[in-house]
């Protein structure tokens, strides 16, 4: 993910306002009409995939119900893992949580991890694009220290805090701050000389440059570091919790794994899909909100 | 008695590469409080460093710009710009990017309401008013180019810096926004420099029109006086003799003694 796929990344984060709008316009003259058009815009979007799962379904069926198969099928994880998918909010003491409590544990280091990388990412990518020489001196090793993934940082980590949940934080922190440093800093390097000229006239000050013209001029390229950071945060906990245990999705996955409950991986597996997929949403629709009006200058 | 603005002996030259090129040399001109100046001359003869010395966004190789007999050398309110490109910035509304500038420089001085004021008072100016909820991405180029000229305004300037504000609108729009600065011109009095490129444009703003040699090292050829009375009409003007006279010197100048070179630059 170089600075080319992040602007590809940008241009598609901004893309899905536009349909969305010129669809909705001409819903107003006739109600019947509507309802039929929404059904079938509905329809559209809902049942390819839906069709897309349910052949999936019946392949995996076919292909695990033989008796020496070595994965469960659909129907047998829904049976033994019922309880799993259907209450995920139940507490039946320290280690035997629901997998929303599971979830939202996790869900919070991220948070934790993930925010201050983000300040932190911010800041940082700030300085080093004000400065050509900054830049040219420390993005190699920006760019040798992002590839390094993140489990590679846990030992460190372990040693450094001698306790597991601040090491699965630093996880965490240090595996998204880059993409942030990375893109925040081209983006401050790319702010039109237009506007620091006026901000030169105005007499802007340093905090005031900072919030009134570097951080909106460059929020599509810091959203487009944000983005990638959170799936790479979410990445990097479920791994990270696999080793240091506690509440938390990863863990429960270990845990499931050692007394061989296939099953329960599944449906956990599917809780990690769908929240990751709505984390990585939702830091687009809120950078698309945040930079509404900046794109098209 | 001494000049409001005074650019004395000035050099600019740019060094990239072990290079050197240089753009401006030995410009010296005075400039009287509320008068209006045009700069014109070739494309690429250095009229928008000489807009930017003044502005104090680039600095000066030699000499000084000096303004009430205080040296300038950096940028500041009292000398605003109104950019040839408007410079609006595109996450704001067009009312934010002029409280921008209002917040800034009468942040301590105006009260919340008298700021307010203020902005619609400059919005209005330029017939804006009613647009100041939009986004710059939601206007048209002359429209753009009027906030850029409240947002200037509303600096309260010593000064007001022109770079070919009109250059990229269409002859209608331009006539009209050439009409307002002349209005506002009449109605405050500030000084104004405007490069253009365009000699009737020159000729109907101007009371002197500062005439640009070739560059590299491009120098003042001539600095022409235009005695025409104020208010001035264009239409009146197009068969008036000293407007005819005033725009023959001009082209003499641009398209006989100073032709533009390819092979000079
Ligand atoms: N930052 C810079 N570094 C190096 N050279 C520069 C720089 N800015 C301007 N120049 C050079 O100075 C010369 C004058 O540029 P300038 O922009 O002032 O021209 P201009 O008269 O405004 O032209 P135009 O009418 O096309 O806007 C050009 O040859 C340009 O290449
Ligand atoms: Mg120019």
């Amino acid at each position: 993910m170089t600075v080319h796929a992040l602007k590809e990344h940008a241009a598609e984060m901004a893309a899905p306002s536009r349909p969305s709008e010129v669809v909705a316009l001409p819903a107003k003259p006739s109600s019947r009409f509507d309802a039929a058009a929404l059904a079938r815009r509905v329809a559209s979007a809902v049942l390819p995939p839906a069709i897309v799962v349910l052949a999936i379904l019946l392949v995996w069926e076919a292909a695990c119900s033989s008796p020496g198969a070595s994965l469960p099928p659909p129907t047998q994880v829904w049976s033994e893992a019922y309880d799993l998918i259907v209450h995920p909010f139940f507490n039946f003491g320290p280690q035997d949580v629901g997998l929303g409590w599971r979830i939202l544990a996790s869900l919070q280091r991220v948070a934790v991890g993930f925010g201050l990388a983000a300040v932190v990412g911010v800041a940082i990518g700030a300085l080093i694009g004000q400065s050509v020489w900054a830049m040219r001196g420390l993005d190699p090793v920006f760019q040798i220290l992002r590839t390094v993934p993140p489990l590679a940082w846990l030992p460190l980590a372990l040693a450094a805090f001698r306790d597991s949940n601040p090491a699965a934080l630093f996880v965490i922190f240090i595996t998204a701050i880059w993409p942030v440093i990375i893109n925040t800093a081209v983006g401050v390097r790319n702010i039109p000389q237009d506007y620091r000229n006026v901000a030169q006239i105005l007499r802007l000050n340093p905090v005031e440059f900072f919030f009134k013209i570097m951080v909106p001029a460059a929020a599509p390229y810091i959203f487009t570091g944000l983005r990638i950071g959170i799936g790479l945060s979410w990445l990097a906990i479920v791994a990270a919790e696999m080793l240091t245990g506690g509440v938390g999705i990863g863990f429960f996955i270990w845990d499931a794994w050692n007394s061989s409950r296939l099953p329960d991986i599944i449906v956990a597996l599917v809780y990690i899909g769908v929240v990751g997929f709505m984390l990585d949403r939702l830091v687009a629709a809120v950078g698309a909100f945040v930079t509404r009006g900046t794109s098209a200058s | 008695m001494k000049p409001y603005l005074k650019l004395d002996h000035i050099d600019k030259s740019f060094t990239r590469g072990g290079t050197r090129t240089e753009v401006l040399k030995g410009i010296t001109l005075g400039i009287d409080q509320g008068e209006f100046v045009s700069i014109i001359g070739h494309s690429g003869c250095g009229k928008s460093t000489l807009l930017n010395l003044i502005a104090g966004l680039t600095k000066v190789s030699a000499g000084a710009v000096l303004l009430e007999d205080k040296e300038v050398d950096s940028p500041g309110p009292e000398r605003a710009v109104v950019f040839q490109n408007h410079s609006l910035l595109p996450w704001l509304t067009v009312y934010e990017n002029v409280n921008l500038a209002v917040a800034k420089v009468f942040g301590s001085t105006r009260t919340r309401a008298e700021r307010h004021d203020w902005i619609m008072r400059n919005l209005d100016l330029v017939q804006m008013a009613h647009a100041s909820d939009k986004r710059p991405a939601e206007i048209s180029g002359g429209m753009k180019q009027r906030v850029g000229i409240a947002r200037a305004l509303s600096m309260e300037p010593k000064i007001l810096l022109l770079d070919e504000p009109f250059g990229a609108l269409d002859a209608l729009t331009r006539a009209h926004l050439q009409d307002a600065v002349m209005d506002i011109h009449a109605r405050l009095g500030n000084t104004m420099i405007m490069i253009t490129h365009d000699v009737d444009e020159a000729v109907l703003l101007s009371d002197r029109i500062v005439m640009m040699t070739n560059g590299p090292a491009a120098r003042i050829g001539e600095v022409l006086d235009v005695p025409l009375d104020r208010p001035r009409k264009r239409v009146e003007l197009a068969s008036d003799r000293t407007y005819l006279r005033c725009r023959e010197a001009v082209l003499k100048f641009l398209y006989e003694r100073h032709r533009f070179v390819e092979a000079a630059e």
